[in-house]
């Protein structure tokens, strides 16, 4: 509609995920910057923001189940965990003496078969989960990574036992290898900037996958059980298949992100899949922003950088040290103390997270220079 | 703003997507309810009532606060589960089934204290009505093509006809929880009704609202009785509301059945007049 961007010809047009040319404009924008910025950063910096991509996963995942459906789970390391695991064995090395089982699949197996086993415990977890809720139910999910975690120390011969690890899963997809020197198109990429493309490619179309259950009559269910579950059910939302959905496609993002997370560090040792990384991934939806996509995103992006940026402090702030033990603080304290001060912050003065100081800002300047 | 223009070829008139008689087989009664009791530890909330309602009629249940008026409609969507008694909507007993099995068989409501999703818009709340008569998952939902995105245009044509018929265009994309009350109550109105029912509970529909708004909710309840022909079941605490509009009423007090009938007859009724008055009231009957 030319000199009319605004008019709609049809539902479809009004409900569209990209319904201004203002989006499509900065959409374009950004895609244009991530697909350059690999080419200008360093490698180390690449892989950092390769971690932050599929972290986002997982924290839309997350952000799922608690943001948009109003369960609070702290249990999301263990289905990062399962995911992590699934994708370990069946890409290992079925001839690897150090005891550790594998099948020595591909890519386009493990892949997916990390998510559907993760949904699959998903669904087990389910039953107890829609029969609790807000505390109970983070109690619930609280001892379920304590769960996790023993099991993922004690079953040796899938995770290797604590202190030895295993090998992660190497993605490899058709004989072409993300995490080596390689040329995509014509475009030789090294291995930080294969493993970045990889990230932002399975963030794309996860993200838009998450975008669309939450904008179709799935996600408004999720949200009615989140904002008065008795009227949701009178609607004729049925609490208990809502839940479970929420649980299984949260943990079917989990199980994806914690497949590709350790393709970046190579390796899996059992205690990763901790309490602590719960709440990361929490304070990533807290941050970011609860209930929305782009949120998941800048929250995970946050985080994911944060200890970068902390490792630099000890330069500035002389009582802070690098050293594991030394100084009034490491930074290792320093991090953790962070996380939830921001979660503080966040939940007091901008509960939208960084999505809504964004759309704050964005909406001064729709209007400026008038106030409104 | 976003202008949104129906496409002209689906003009259908509201009925078509919401008629409750055209849909409605040949009862005579489609609501039954039938001794039913419910106690709360020691309390009797419900002690033994019995009513009908016939397709397409406007029935009001009246009493005192704590008659036990909203336990009756907790009771009929499923959220309470009476102790004895049967109710039967359209030939299927109700008893044991889950509100969201009962909004299934054609009940919609709307609550006393105003239950909207408060951070969804008036068009997602609208659309969470339409909610059973969604037949695509989760996994298509993911893709939003073909099925889901036939079915979301189909679902939003519907909702936007009850906008329409409730006079919100203009709000359609605020969410709920910035609108002034009376607005607010009309939402929740247009949200049972998009659930397509064969019968409406409407709990306390005007309470706290000024006179216009009042009247204007009184025309929007006639119209849904009239033109979709749609059964209603009214709570309401108004008088000249119930009196003007209701085809029979119902009396409570304490729990207890006192009166049933046509709205003139339960205005002479001494036993509601006593309820309403008290004791002293009583040898000045129907004064009131």
């Amino acid at each position: 509609m030319r000199g009319r961007p605004l008019l709609y010809r049809s539902y479809e047009q009004d409900g569209g995920l990209l319904n201004t040319a203002a989006k499509r404009w900065w959409s374009a924008a950004l895609l244009a910057v991530l697909v350059w910025v690999p080419f200008q950063a360093s490698p180390d910096l690449v892989l950092l923001l390769a971690t932050a991509a599929i972290a986002a996963i997982g924290a839309i995942g997350l952000n799922i189940v608690t943001g948009y459906a109003g369960q609070v789970s702290l249990g999301h390391a263990f289905f990062l965990g399962v995911g992590a695991y699934t994708a370990a064995v069946l890409n290992g090395d079925p001839a690897a003496r150090s005891g550790v089982v594998g099948y020595g699949l591909d890519m386009w197996i493990w892949l997916p078969a990390a998510g559907l086993v993760a949904a699959a415990a998903g669904l087990l977890v389910a039953p107890i989960a829609f029969r609790l809720r807000g505390l109970y139910l983070a109690i619930v999910t609280l001892g379920l990574v304590f769960i996790g975690d023993h099991i993922f120390r004690e079953a040796e011969s899938l995770t290797g036992g604590v202190g030895v690890g295993r090998k992660a899963a190497a993605p490899e997809l058709f004989g072409f290898s993300f995490a080596e020197p390689g040329t995509i198109l014509g475009v030789p990429l090294a291995r930080d900037q294969g493993l970045y493309f990889m990230g932002l490619i399975a963030l794309v179309i996860m993200a838009l996958f998450a975008r669309n259950v939450a904008r179709s009559g799935v996600g408004r269910a999720f949200a009615a059980v989140r904002d008065r579950d008795i009227a949701a059910e009178v609607m004729g939302v049925s609490l208990r298949r809502y839940k479970i959905y929420a649980f299984v496609i949260s943990s079917f993002y989990a199980g994806i992100a914690g497949s590709l997370l350790y393709t970046i560090s190579r390796f899996l040792e059992p205690g990763t899949f901790g309490l602590l990384l719960s709440v990361q991934y929490i304070a990533m939806v807290l941050i970011g922003g609860p209930a929305t996509i782009s949120g998941s995103i800048m929250g995970a992006a946050f985080v994911t950088l944060l200890p970068r940026l902390i490792e630099e402090v000890p330069s500035f702030v002389p009582i802070i040290s690098g050293e594991a033990a030394g100084g009034f603080l490491t930074t290792q304290q320093l991090e953790q103390f962070l996380y939830g001060l921001l979660i503080v912050l966040f939940l007091i003065f901008e509960p939208r997270g960084m999505y809504g100081i964004w759309a704050r800002a964005r909406n001064y300047w729709k209007a400026w220079p008038f106030s409104y | 703003m976003a202008v949104v223009s129906p496409s002209a070829t689906s003009r259908q008139p509201l009925t078509e997507f919401l008629g409750g008689r055209t849909r409605a087989g040949d009862e005579r009664s489609l609501l039954e309810v039938s001794d039913i009791v419910l106690r709360f530890e020691g309390v009797t909330a419900i002690d033994t009532v019995s009513f009908e309602v016939g397709p397409s009629e406007l029935f009001a249940i009246i009493g005192p606060n704590g008659a036990g008026k909203t336990s009756i409609f907790n009771c009929l969507s499923g959220v309470y589960r009476p102790e004895s008694g049967a109710i039967t909507f359209a030939g299927e007993s109700l008893i044991g089934r889950r509100p969201h099995a009962i909004a299934k068989l054609g009940i919609a409501r709307t609550f006393q204290n105003i239950e909207l999703f408060a951070n969804l818009t008036v068009l997602d709340n609208l659309m969470l009505g339409r909610h059973q008569h969604i037949g695509y998952g989760p996994a298509a939902a993911m893709f939003y093509a073909g099925k889901a995105r036939r079915e979301e245009s189909r679902h939003r044509e519907v909702v936007e006809r009850i906008i329409d018929f409730l006079d919100i265009e203009n709000v359609r994309k605020a969410p709920v929880s910035m609108l002034p009350f009376g607005i607010q109550k009309r939402v929740e109105l247009g949200r049972a009704l998009a659930m397509a029912p064969r019968l409406l509970l409407l709990d306390e529909p005007v309470a706290g609202m000024n006179l216009e708004e009042r009247e204007d909710m009184a025309r929007f309840i006639l119209d849904i009785k009239e033109e979709l022909e749609i059964a209603i079941v009214l709570v309401e605490h108004d008088m000249g509301l119930v009196m003007d509009i209701a085809d029979r009423v119902l009396a409570m007090d304490f729990g207890r059945q006192i009166a049933i009938g046509a709205p003139e007859s339960i205005q002479q009724d001494r036993e509601v007049i006593r309820a309403y008055l008290g004791e002293q009231h009583e040898s000045r009957g129907g004064e009131s």
